[in-house]
């Protein structure tokens, strides 16, 4: 017997709402699989399951939100056992539940047609739902795991508003338990979640900054080369380079990259290059790309495309978001020169560039204009000091001298 | 509208009235096309033009649609407003290699210098027995082509006030003009004008669906609504009326205010407007439908001669009807 957890996906999540089961009672789950959606007040995540067996029972009906730790479901290693004695032990109750029902007996408004009526609930894994239905339900508030349809058709906006009429029958609750529309807004929860988590990092890490300016005449030269050669979906951009350079160096520097646990540091192992992406919305989230030093510049782009992508879709992996070793932000873009960054705990150190800006450059005596980029990193101090720092950001210096060689 | 002047008329008289008004107005107007001039037109749209404006501006062309269409875009080009009539959309197809890769390019291919203001109306669709060769509706291949305009009038209104806009606008302009319509009769206002060629219309408000349709399939949609309200689904009939460019906020507001929808469309359904209409719809409303959406196309064969055969093929009100009613199970 095994359980799945609410997972903690990253440092700045306490709770997290069941979204939707991707396995039903008697599938088996391999490591690795992904077995549910949830969502975090950041991102719709897809989360893996690190245990194998057979899924006895999900405990926990899609909508509803509990805390980090909390079994979800129970999985076996044989074959589904009928729920006979092992009963597991009531799930703890969720630290502030939010205004779902209780679970109803099949309600007096459906006795027009009792025999049909089926609760969705007894399957969760295969519930078809209309995406009008779906959106109804987020904004009444209505558990989708309660609500009943006939035969095999899908959930559907009446069924939900039907639903919606039996949980609130009052015109309204008293203004003590505010309703849905005046739950904070995504947008407002994600900022919630930054600010606690900034606040952590600001009073907790002793920060130290570095910076130094780098020529870029050589990377860009041969990513123009480079670039001649591809057609234009394969093009490469400088981030990559920039990317792959900083994923060496904290190969080669381990001190920088890893975590600050229980007043020690652990390493990271390999490199898990934490990749900040602002999302359309507001607000932010810092995917890992996992093994970025091994992976060739080609396919450290087609990751980091792949990983704004589904950032901005709302579908990141839940490996993903907990175990970035060290954190790339790349405010290039958005005109500034150069970024001294909050560092993401429990990591110990964030990288950052700057715009990519011509200026007169002296080079072997000689003055010419250059591309060149204001790289900067944020040291956790009690984990390091500037001189390894330093060491590092000369590293990466060196490494964007030699672009063949990335 | 006033009661008082209200008229009693037909589709053919509302479209040949369009083209006096247009060949009074403006001289460099002229209609050309197979037995447009001494027959009075295969459907009898241009009867009685020959005799009033004479064979200058009434021209009766050989069987040749490549050339004449490809007259037609020289005249507009040189500083005329053509009118060129296509028997049927079928043989539209012999003029294809000069309405795509001439009319609707030069303008482009010339970089801005030639527009070609030029008008072809065709009829499309089939009803009336007329087998594979006279019956298809191509309409929808032709909204594919950028550089051009396609107008699908559906009644009165649009028989009378298309053309106006369509001789005004500088580019290319199809008129695809349904074959079953031309007998349709109706009441409208004597002083009918101009009509809006950029917007879709709702024929009949509803709330529990949306109908879209265009051209030929109007009517038996309208049918197919007033069936549905006698069993209390309020079905809102939304009329294209121009299939490119797509009015998109017109079927767009109406699915969102309705969360359902059906296409009926007379072409065949692979590759058809139909499927552009439902791809929109998903890429645009997709979390405002509550179903998905259905369509109604005719039946991929070459249309049967056979009136029982010809009828089973096409789109038919009873299963429009079906079809909403499988979205409000």
């Amino acid at each position: 017997m095994a359980d799945f957890t609410m997972p903690s996906l990253g440092a700045d999540m306490d709770e997290g709402t069941l979204q939707e089961w991707l396995v039903k009672p008697g599938d088996t789950v391999h490591k690795g699989d992904i077995v549910a959606v949830v969502d975090t007040a950041k991102a719709n995540i897809e989360v893996e399951s690190f245990v194998e067996g057979v899924v006895q029972q999900l405990l926990v009906e899609p909508g509803t939100t509990v805390p980090v730790g909390q079994v979800l479901a129970v999985l076996g290693n044989g074959v589904a056992t009928a729920s006979s004695a092992e009963e597991p032990a009531e799930p703890p109750a969720p630290a502030e539940a939010p205004p779902t029902p209780p679970p109803t007996s099949p309600p007096v408004a459906s006795e027009s047609a009792p025999e049909e009526a089926r609760v969705a609930a007894e399957r969760p894994g295969s519930v078809r739902v209309t995406p009008l239905a779906r959106r109804l339900a987020a904004e009444l508030g209505v558990d989708l795991g309660t609500v009943t349809t006939t035969d095999d058709a899908p959930i559907r906006a009446k069924d939900v508003r039907a639903a919606a009429a039996v949980l609130r029958p009052a015109p309204e609750p008293t203004s003590e338990e505010p309703g849905p529309a005046q739950q904070p807004s995504k947008a407002e929860a994600m900022r919630t979640v930054i600010a606690n988590l900034m606040s952590r990092s600001k009073r907790e890490v002793p920060h130290y900054y570095l910076s130094t300016t780098v020529d870029l005449a050589p990377a860009m030269a041969w990513l123009h080369e480079r670039n001649r050669a591809l057609d234009v979906s394969h093009r490469l951009v400088p981030a990559a380079l920039m990317l792959k350079a900083t994923a060496l160096a904290a190969q080669a520097t381990p001190a920088l990259n890893g975590f600050w646990v229980d007043g020690g540091f652990t390493p990271g192992g390999a490199v898990h290059l934490g990749i900040a992406i602002s999302l359309r919305g507001g607000g932010l989230v810092a995917p890992a790309l996992h093994d970025a030093a091994d992976l060739s510049v080609e396919e450290l782009m087609a990751g980091m495309r792949d990983l704004v992508t589904r950032a901005r879709a709302g579908r990141l992996r839940g490996s993903e978001l907990s175990d970035s070793t060290i954190t790339v932000t790349n405010l290039g873009e958005q005109g500034v020169e150069a970024v001294h960054g909050v560092i993401y705990p429990p990591q110990v150190a964030l990288v950052g560039f700057g715009r990519v800006v011509e200026r007169p450059w002296a080079v072997d005596g000689l003055i010419g204009v250059r591309p060149v980029t204001t790289l900067t990193l944020a040291g956790d101090h009690r984990a390091t000091d500037g001189f390894t720092g330093a060491r590092f950001l000369t590293d990466i210096e060196q490494r964007l001298q030699h672009p063949e060689e990335l | 509208m006033t009661t008082a002047t209200a008229l009693e008329t037909t589709y053919r008289d509302m479209l040949r009235e369009a083209l006096r008004e247009a060949l009074r107005e403006d001289d460099r107007v002229f209609l050309m096309g197979e037995d447009v001039g001494d027959y009075g037109g295969c459907f009898a749209v241009s009867l009685g033009l020959l005799e009033e404006f004479g064979p200058e501006r009434i021209r009766d062309t050989p069987l040749s649609e490549s050339a004449f269409v490809g007259a037609g875009i020289g005249a507009a080009i040189g500083g005329m407003r053509p009118v060129v009539e296509i028997m049927t959309a079928n043989f539209s197809l012999l003029a294809l290699d000069q309405i795509m890769n001439t009319a609707a390019s030069l303008l482009y291919m010339s970089g801005g210098q030639y527009n070609v203001p030029l008008v072809i109306r065709m009829t499309t669709g089939a009803g009336r027995q007329l087998a594979a060769q006279h019956s298809h509706s191509l309409e929808g291949w032709y909204a594919h082509i950028p550089g051009i305009r396609v107008l699908t009038p559906a009644t009165l209104e649009d028989a009378r006030g298309m053309l106006s806009p369509a001789l005004a606008d500088p580019d290319p302009v199809l008129i695809f003009e349904h074959g079953s319509l031309y007998t349709l009769k109706g009441t409208i206002a004597a002083d009918a004008g101009p009509v809006d060629i950029d917007h879709a219309a709702i024929r009949r408000p509803g709330t529990d669906l949306s109908l879209i349709t265009y051209g030929g399939t109007l009517q038996k949609t309208l049918e197919a609504a007033e069936t549905l309200a006698g069993d209390g689904i309020s079905a809102e009939v939304v009329d294209l009326r121009t299939l490119r460019p797509l009015d998109d906020a017109t079927i767009l507001d109406s699915v969102r205010r309705t969360h359902r929808a059906v296409v009926v469309d007379e072409g065949w359904r692979s590759g058809s407007i139909s499927a552009e209409i439902s791809a929109r719809i998903m890429e645009q409303a997709f979390y405002d439908l509550d179903a998905p959406v259905q369509r109604v196309c005719t039946t991929e064969v070459p249309l049967p001669y056979a009136k029982h055969l010809e009828d089973a093929a096409l789109p038919q009100p009873e299963g429009i009807v079906a079809a909403a009613r499988r979205l409000m199970r």
